[in-house]
């Protein structure tokens, strides 16, 4: 039983942060919300320098072999600066679903190249009938003479304008009819039949709306041999989720450093807001939530590899708590900083919004409570 | 990182189950299921206690020359959880975990050699004097007074929310001894024998029919000075010292867990219906578990850095504060989980020992007083609103 970070695990938080706290700033923030792309391509190469996008991928395909831990070191330094690179589209969920599903000659042709930088993905799994039920989606892959021709929308696709290849989940038809399993297909972002209209998100960075309209695909864009992939989606999800609720710490704490100073420096009736009983005790509460987030976060990441229900019921007790926490540290922010906090003066609204995305993103705080109950009882009855 | 425990740690998780399965009888077991107040009577937890003396394991959180076991944070953590699934008796704290501390810091070495063995082995039984009905939260307005004559000081005044002083034979206590410029000036730590002449005690009922605490009335009582803990007038540092190790030795987590394991069973029971099939319960009862998994997640987080030798700060009072709460979160459950056997009040005590058939099953008995007196987890030790002050403070720096 140990949960203090290696020596190698400061190092990366230590140059994550001063990384973060030297290339982010308020300006290039604001500059990045009108920008087309959503974020910077520059960055994104030192990224590539800094030896973060090869952080998960196995040494074999020239990767550092890193894992859920390190994804959260560096998701929360992120979490500080908000930053808007489409990380979790590549690295976080891209990465590891070709890693988990692929084939050696699939991994190899993506992965050095997610690693070093000159190949970028996004997940299209999302779809609006299904909500938050990753099991429900209605995109079919219907097996043709010479490939597959895919038909459906996806929806919420993070990153998916920037992407070079998209993953995306059908339910595999053959001859026979529907087959009852879901696959995913590696789909070049200029495939014919893909039809992509991206919006700005919530919260900085840009997400996606897919039509996929008769879209032909050769034999070998399915990943991996077309057995069922639903467990790796949640797999890699329940990841995602971690890595998420590890960025959503860095930004609460942001926010509690930020709303703290304010309240030191605020005077009304003659002293600073920080002298009043009702405010330190507010701070007290967030300053607890947000301690309560951190275990939560590094609790999902110490299980994302567990047993599918251990793993899945850890990544949703997280999803759901630091939501919960992410909202109260979030709206308690704004609170404290009066009418300036619901303002785009300040730089609160925007933490606030990363914090609300984060909350929607892959189901709601009451989705997550649902499911983490579900997931007790099947157990239970198991 | 590794959540893990290692070979040794597993080794002595299993010594700690053995130990356990040979020493807790059925009737220790069900005595303190069917205990709703905090701790044990000192019929139960005493035995218990003697067991632990027995093994070498009175006092784990003790320096070994006094008798500590000599273990790890880890082998504390594990030992705790272990005796909290198996639902050991709630052995009272105010002598091993309280006074036994002060006096091993702070205490001469007459003190040490005269009251330590006697904590370990169970023969003292000691309560806490701290509040007064003048002062609670603000304990160092507190207005007992110790009047030096000769070799004794007459101590006049009173204390309340004293647990088990009905069973204690040693008290330590606050009381002023001069009046210096700040009110925490001129407090001394004394240790008072029970029997002395002029102590009087009032039992206090709480709101779920338990006699846990008392009042206690001093008139004129003699008090060697050689009784005292540390110099005089220093009694306010000694008092906070102790404050600290009763905000949790940082272990609940295990506790909670199995007080909502318990009431999760009688949720999955033709008893309650199946309470669990309501969504409304079934949610809350996750909502109460993921709580439990942060708090634990956090005392391991503790556990850590004091295995490195780290000092964690004031997060003490964010685990007491959070595990009072979700303390409280599991009582309201199980209420809420029995539906209408709510209703019945079981006024006889102990529940252990009724001497005629309960309007309730056994499993159900404790919930409803339990809830009721759980209101005071948020307020003894410190009540939550201290807590937070302690943390805008320490940890903000407010």
């Amino acid at each position: 039983m140990d949960l203090n970070l290696s020596d190698e695990q400061k190092l990366l938080r230590e140059s994550a942060e001063r990384f973060v706290a030297e290339s982010y700033d308020a300006d290039h923030r604001r500059k990045m919300t009108n920008d087309p792309l959503g974020f910077s391509p520059h960055v994104w190469e030192q990224f590539a320098e800094l030896g973060w996008l090869a952080l998960p991928i196995p040494e074999e395909f020239g990767g550092l072999s890193g894992g859920p831990i390190e994804i959260g070191i560096l998701m929360e330094a992120f979490g500080r600066g908000l930053v808007c690179e489409p990380y979790v589209a590549t690295v976080v969920l891209g990465a590891a679903l070709i890693e988990r599903c692929g084939s050696t000659a699939q991994k190899q042709a993506s992965l050095p190249k997610i690693a070093d930088g000159s190949m970028k993905l996004a997940f299209a799994h999302s779809e609006r009938a299904a909500r938050f039920d990753l099991a429900k989606i209605v995109t079919s892959a219907t097996k043709s003479a010479n490939g597959w021709r895919l038909t459906g929308s996806k929806i919420a696709v993070l990153d998916g304008h920037a992407a070079d290849e998209i993953i995306v989940s059908a339910h595999l038809h053959d001859h026979h009819g529907p087959s009852g399993r879901i696959g995913l297909f590696l789909v070049p972002a200029t495939a014919s039949g893909l039809a992509i209209s991206d919006y700005p998100r919530l919260g900085g960075g840009r997400a996606c709306n897919i039509e996929l309209s008769d879209l032909h695909l050769s034999e070998d864009a399915l990943l991996g041999d077309g057995n069922d992939a639903l467990p790796a989606i949640e797999w890699a999800v329940d990841r995602a989720m971690a890595a998420l609720g590890a960025e959503a710490v860095g930004i609460m704490q942001t926010l509690l450093d930020t709303t703290l100073e304010y309240t030191k420096i605020r005077k009304q009736f003659g002293r600073p807001l920080s002298a009043n009983q009702v405010i330190r005790h507010r701070l007290a509460d967030m300053a607890i939530q947000l301690d309560e987030a951190r275990s939560m976060a590094l609790r999902a990441a110490l299980k994302a590899d567990s047993a599918p229900v251990e793993r899945a019921r850890a990544a949703s007790a997280a999803k759901a708590k630091i939501g919960r926490c992410a909202r109260f540290v979030g709206e308690q922010s704004i609170q404290l900083h009066g009418g300036m906090g619901v303002t785009e003066e300040l730089e609160v609204g925007a933490y606030f919004k990363r914090l609300v995305a984060f909350d929607t993103l892959f189901g709601g705080t009451a989705h997550h409570y649902s499911r983490h109950a579900e997931l007790g009882r099947s157990t239970a009855s198991a | 990182m590794d959540l893990s425990f290692n070979t040794e740690e597993r080794a002595f998780q299993s010594e700690v189950r053995s130990f356990i399965a040979k020493n807790l009888t059925g009737e220790m077991k069900r005595a303190t299921a069917l205990t709703p107040s905090v701790f044990s009577d000192p019929d139960i937890g005493m035995a218990w206690q003697r067991a632990l003396h027995g093994r070498g394991w009175g006092a784990p959180g003790w320096p070994v020359e006094y008798g500590g076991p000599d273990w790890t944070p880890a082998q504390r953590w594990i030992f705790e959880s272990e005796c909290a699934r198996a639902g050991v008796p709630n052995v009272n704290v105010m002598g091993v975990k309280m006074v036994g501390p002060v006096i091993i810091g702070f205490g001469s070495p007459e003190q040490k050699n005269f009251y330590l063995p006697r904590i370990l082995s169970g023969e003292d039984y000691w309560c806490q004097g701290y509040s007064e009905p003048g002062s609670g939260s603000d304990l160092s307005s507190l207005k007992t007074r110790a009047v030096r004559d000769g070799d004794d000081y007459i101590v006049n005044g009173t204390k309340i929310w004293t647990t088990h002083a009905h069973h204690a034979n040693r008290m330590f206590a606050l009381v002023r001894t001069s009046d210096g410029p700040r009110q925490q000036d001129g407090i001394s730590f004394i240790l008072i024998d029970m029997k002395t002449p002029g102590i009087t005690t009032r039992p206090i009922l709480t709101i779920g029919g338990d006699h846990e605490v008392n009042q206690v009335f001093f008139d004129d009582v003699r008090v060697p000075v050689a009784n005292r803990v540390g110099d005089e007038g220093k009694g306010w540092t000694y008092g906070k010292y102790l404050l600290e190790f009763e905000r949790g030795s940082g272990i609940a987590s295990a506790k909670l867990r199995e007080g909502l394991r318990a009431i999760t069973e009688l949720a999955e029971s033709d008893l309650t219906g199946r309470a669990i099939d309501s969504p409304d319960i079934a949610t809350r009862i996750s909502e109460v578990e993921i709580d439990i998994d942060a708090l634990e997640m956090t005392e391991l987080r503790v556990l850590s850095a004091l295995q490195t030798g780290q000092n964690p700060g004031a997060v003490s009072s964010i685990l007491k504060l959070r595990n009072s709460e979700i303390r409280q979160a599991v009582t309201r459950l199980g209420v809420d989980v029995i539906g209408h056997d709510a209703l019945a009040v079981e006024p006889m005590r102990p529940l252990y020992k009724l001497n005629h058939e309960p309007a309730l099953p056994e499993e159900m008995l404790t919930l409803v007083p339990e809830y009721l007196n759980g209101r005071a987890y948020t307020i003894f030790g410190g009540t939550s609103e201290i807590q937070r002050d302690i943390i805008a403070k320490m940890m903000l720096g407010i």
